[in-house]
């Protein structure tokens, strides 16, 4: 009985147990939703621009909840290609539309902007998706978007992609910086 | 559920006929062999107890014995391979090469999960697209040409040819022909994901004047809406989430990433054989995908009752 309650046994358990419990850490970044509900929330106020008419309204912020998800990641990566986004932005590097692998952030990078930029649309050329794609599926698409600027967690990128990569195993350049945060005017209302 | 043949031993074709002998020769084979295996070791058990109560059982010939059965055996073995490979060769040199003379040339695309059919033909507005049902002509080869748009899949109808792999960036050609009418059921044979179970097709064979009539009502448009409700459903087709991935032929959706729906209502089973094209098999469908075939790329659709009424009605006027 003391070998189990105290002892080398006991700290040879412990030990067991926690190694065992690191297994199961990873389970979020592998696990597949089929049946999703769309997130409680929605984006309402989100500031895409430094300037703003009345009171100051700080962004809504809402969690991704796909963020950490890699299954979510490489649906998005589908769904960026089955929905026509490639023909525009290509593979992240931009060309009718502007590249999506750079740290350049027109009406922000945080998920809930990329959330309103696809729902809503921007002007010169972006549409409005809003009804024409499922909530759930949004979401995924902001992880694919902000993965390819390295802005998702690197443990949760895709190890292999048929597209352009930087470098094996990843799909940009870690970003050890935080993104500039560049909320310059759409480009129609530069002078 | 629709009752269609899928067997090996119920060959309807040329192809599927060699294939049939060759399994019944190599059964009957196996059969002899196994049979003649049994019955020398009974009747070595038996002649070695006669001859102990008799005497005669001397350990120092069981040696020979050993030596020229073991080697007889060895023999016996080889050659019977060799008979069996000889014969699927033959098989496969008689049977493999495309016939000069194929009027007709389907086009197969595997995706996840459901088979993308296009009749090929001279003129483009010959061509139209269609899935999971393959209608042929009786007695005529038809030449399939196949490729993949995802991952390795695999094209199995028992009862008119073997298996081909559906390969991404490569077309693999396959031939058959169907000698009697009749529906066959066609299966994914590589497993290729989470519904690669709910990967069927339908080989319908019929006589020439029927496809003939089968192609003609394929090729043209989708029925124009001819109501209010039928012209409310396209409308809540083209303005929702459908039109991003499907395409009707004569109206603005022409995506490709699900199956073509301009004669939908024609086809005999929906989501790849997964359901009878029935009116409500197709709501719970369209309302809950994930529930029938999780993982399927069709996303649940939060329709109105009343919208999902009407594009039920606009769907199943789809001929």
């Amino acid at each position: 009985m003391d070998r189990w309650t105290d002892g080398p046994a006991r700290r040879i358990l412990t030990a067991g147990v926690l190694t065992g419990a690191l297994l199961f850490t990873a389970c979020r970044r592998e696990e597949r939703r089929f049946r999703e509900l769309p997130p409680s929330t929605t984006p309402t106020t989100v500031r895409v621009s430094a300037l703003q008419p009345g009171t100051m309204v700080d962004t809504m912020h809402v969690a991704n909840p796909y963020e950490n998800n890699a299954y979510a990641q490489t649906e998005g990566q589908r769904l960026y290609n089955a929905y026509g986004c490639v023909g525009c932005h290509a593979n992240g590097g931009g060309g009718m539309g502007p590249a999506l692998m750079d740290d350049k952030w027109i009406y922000g990078s945080a998920p809930e902007n990329i959330y309103t930029t696809i729902i809503q649309g921007r002007p010169n050329g972006m549409p409005s998706f809003a009804g024409r794609i499922p909530s759930y599926q949004v979401w995924q698409i902001v992880t694919y978007v902000r993965s390819l600027s390295g802005l998702t967690p690197a443990g949760s990128r895709s190890a292999r992609t048929d597209d352009m990569m930087m470098y094996d195993g990843s799909q940009a350049l870690p970003k050890h910086v935080a993104p500039k945060q560049s909320f310059r005017p759409p480009a129609s209302e530069m002078p | 559920m629709l009752q269609v043949n899928q067997s090996v031993l119920h060959a309807a074709g040329p192809r599927a006929a060699s294939t049939e002998h060759l399994w019944w020769f190599a059964f009957i084979v196996a059969a002899v062999v196994y049979v003649l295996t049994v019955g020398a070791l009974f009747w070595a058990i038996a002649s070695a107890r006669r001859r102990e109560r008799e005497g005669e059982l001397r350990p120092e010939h069981a040696h020979d014995r050993m030596t020229s059965g073991v080697g007889a055996g060895i023999a016996a073995s080889v050659v019977i391979l060799l008979v069996f490979l000889g014969y699927d060769l033959s098989v496969a040199r008689t049977r493999d090469p495309v016939p000069k003379q194929h009027p007709v040339t389907i086009e197969i695309t595997g995706r996840q999960w459901f088979w993308d059919v296009t009749y090929a033909d001279t003129s483009p507005h010959g061509r139209f697209t269609t899935a999971n049902e393959i209608h042929i002509p009786v007695g005529q080869p038809v030449l399939f040409l196949l490729s993949s748009s995802d991952v390795i899949h695999s094209m199995w109808v028992p009862n008119l040819a073997g298996k081909k792999d559906l390969i991404p960036g490569y077309t693999q050609s396959l031939w058959f022909q169907a000698d009697t009418p009749g529906v066959y059921r066609g299966q994914c044979a590589e497993f290729c994901g989470e519904q690669h179970a709910k990967m069927a097709m339908e080989i319908v064979a019929q006589p020439l004047t029927e496809y003939r009539r089968w192609v003609a009502s394929q090729s043209g448009p989708g029925a124009p809406p001819a109501d209010s409700v039928t012209k409310r459903g396209q409308e809540v087709f083209l303005t929702g989430t459908c039109a991003m991935c499907h395409s009707i032929g004569g109206t603005p959706a022409g995506s490709h990433v699900g199956p073509d729906l301009s004669h939908l209502a024609s086809r005999r089973t929906i989501a790849a054989g997964s359901l009878p094209n029935t009116r409500g098999n197709l709501a719970g469908w369209i309302i809950d995908p994930q529930r029938i075939k999780p993982g399927a790329k069709m996303p649940p659709n939060m329709l109105e009752p009343k919208d999902l009424d009407a594009l039920l009605t606009y769907l199943q006027s789809l001929k």
